[in-house]
């Protein structure tokens, strides 16, 4: 299947899904040494982001958050692609600075974790459920 | 959105890599909030300084930005984590100021004033009616838009950054007139006796106006000072960073009364204390100066300390840019406050320094103080400058 979104940062990339239907806060939320969720009150807790087609409905929380994915990209222990429903400013800077292909405008309902997941530019490609 | 040449190029690189980022960032904003062009703005803000909100993350950006990047408009600093020059005597670790000063020295590199305040307005930043500036800092994104009339979003650092390197913004929410017009008719109908009342009203109408535009009546006059106390409040405890002071602000006749209407009473400002104060009576810290202090301000606590003494267990902190302190330093204030025993902490202040876990109560004139001391895990109590003066010299809140 596939779906076409708006390019926040260009780019490809393929991969595993990590599905949330909570917002993300990636300052305080991820531990960029790890890509670990350590949110409390997140449903992903405890799981990783490294490496991942990271989906989540939009991001939340401190600006600082884009800093911490640009850390995590330099440590290796970032999303390999960012889907979003409706992007805002902290997930958009960080993925720009930190070179993560980002696409928003995507019925993420339509994603489950562990899916495997094409981003290219604007088109997201369900590959395998 | 549409890109002249000239930005196209930008976007390809042609300047590098600072200004590829920044036209990046730029786009992508306003694609995602439906600008239809970028616009000139004449001067910038930039907000994330501190190495506590930067960490290491923020500092390898701002090197990476710094390597090729430089400003095209004047562009002033908020404040960093630490007095860049008195730090030790604040009590802030040599690790901690290592990391300062790196950030701060990328930030020079970029053409960036080092001035380190939340006032830009007050040192030489000062954007007239109606221009479109970037600023991030909601107190002075809140003071641009409302005492002054200018016209910018609140931007994030990043934000401000790339439009510095660009000298642009994209045309988007309070670029546009239309996203101007008040939404909420706030009237005051309490008597504003002390400095701290701003604080207080802005906490109300905050939560009243949440994520609204206010338009306030009923209030007779205002100072300079108590209209930044108030900008800071209003702004972090809900409103958006845009309001109207009927009589008192530029622009208000412009717009019709909104139909929505709230009443601030007495009691609104009593619950506004009651919200931002805890039951504490031991103060060990005392800071004034969120929003950093005017020459004025520094002139009014030289006077209440004359001759006085802080208390031992008591740490007393004059917030404010290094501009004021040396106008300070000239006319004598400075000699009064620290033969009392007060410090001055230049270029940084109570929200962005690191203090958590240093104090366990402080007293303030300002809700905003009050709002980031919680959030470094402070009991806090609000009050007149007297009462400040009061508790620091005594260590006890009356």
């Amino acid at each position: 299947m596939e779906m076409k979104g708006r390019v926040i940062f260009k780019g490809k990339a393929e991969g595993e899904a990590l599905v949330t239907t909570q917002p993300i806060s990636f300052y305080g939320g991820v531990d960029p040494n790890t890509g670990e969720v350590i949110d409390k009150d997140h449903e992903l807790r405890g799981q990783s982001v490294k490496g991942k087609i990271l989906v989540f409905p939009t991001g939340k929380g401190s600006t600082v958050g884009s800093y911490t994915l640009y850390r995590m990209k330099k440590n290796g222990t970032a999303p390999s692609g960012i889907i979003n429903q409706e992007c805002e400013t902290i997930v958009a800077v960080g993925a720009i600075i930190s070179e993560i292909p980002c696409v928003d405008k995507i019925d993420i309902s339509k994603i489950k974790t562990s899916n495997r997941v094409r981003i290219d530019n604007g088109t997201v490609t369900l590959i395998k459920n | 959105m549409y890109l002249t040449k000239e930005e196209e190029r930008m976007l390809e690189g042609e300047e590098g890599y600072a200004v590829r980022k920044s036209m990046e960032i730029l786009v992508a904003l306003g694609e995602i909030y439906g600008a239809e062009r970028l616009i000139k703005v004449s001067s910038v803000q930039v907000a994330g300084v501190s190495y506590h909100n930067l960490g290491d993350a923020g500092l390898e950006f701002l090197n990476e930005l710094a390597k090729d990047g430089k400003v095209k408009v004047l562009t002033t600093l908020n404040p960093a984590g630490m007095d860049l020059e008195n730090w030790r005597q604040l009590g802030i670790s040599e690790d901690f100021a290592k990391k300062q000063e790196l950030g701060i020295q990328a930030f020079e590199k970029m053409g960036i004033l080092v001035s380190c305040t939340c006032t830009p307005y007050l040192i030489g930043n000062l954007p007239r009616y109606g221009e479109h500036v970037a600023w991030s800092e909601s107190s002075a994104v809140t003071f641009a838009n409302s005492v002054l009339g200018a016209k910018t979003n609140r931007e994030g650092g990043p934000s401000a950054l790339a439009a510095a390197f660009v000298g642009k913004t994209p045309c988007y929410g309070l670029h546009l007139d239309e996203n101007r017009v008040p939404d909420i008719h706030v009237k005051v109908e309490a008597d504003l006796t002390k400095f701290s009342d701003w604080g207080a009203l802005g906490y109300a109408i905050g939560k009243k106006a949440e994520n609204k535009i206010p338009y306030i009546t009923g209030v007779k006059d205002a100072e300079v000072d108590e209209l930044k106390s108030f900008c800071a409040s209003v702004v972090t405890y809900g409103a958006k960073p845009l309001f109207y002071m009927e009589g008192i602000t530029p622009g208000a006749e412009r717009w019709p009364l909104p139909k929505e209407t709230v009443t601030i009473e007495k009691r609104d400002i009593q619950e506004a204390y009651d919200r931002v104060n805890d039951e504490v009576s031991d103060i060990d810290f005392v800071c004034i100066g969120c929003p950093h202090c005017s020459i004025k301000e520094i002139a009014e606590i030289a006077s209440l300390l004359e001759g006085k003494k802080i208390a031992a267990n008591t740490e007393f902190w004059v917030a404010t840019s290094r501009s004021a302190k040396q106008l300070a330093d000239k006319r004598g204030y400075t000699a009064i406050i620290e033969q009392a025993g007060g410090k001055f902490a230049c270029d940084t202040c109570m929200a962005v320094a690191p203090l958590k876990g240093r104090f366990k109560a402080l007293a303030t004139t300002s809700a905003k103080g009050c709002f980031y001391s919680r959030q470094n895990g402070m009991k806090t109590r609000m009050g007149s400058l007297e009462e400040c003066i009061e508790a620091a010299v005594t260590g006890k809140w009356r």
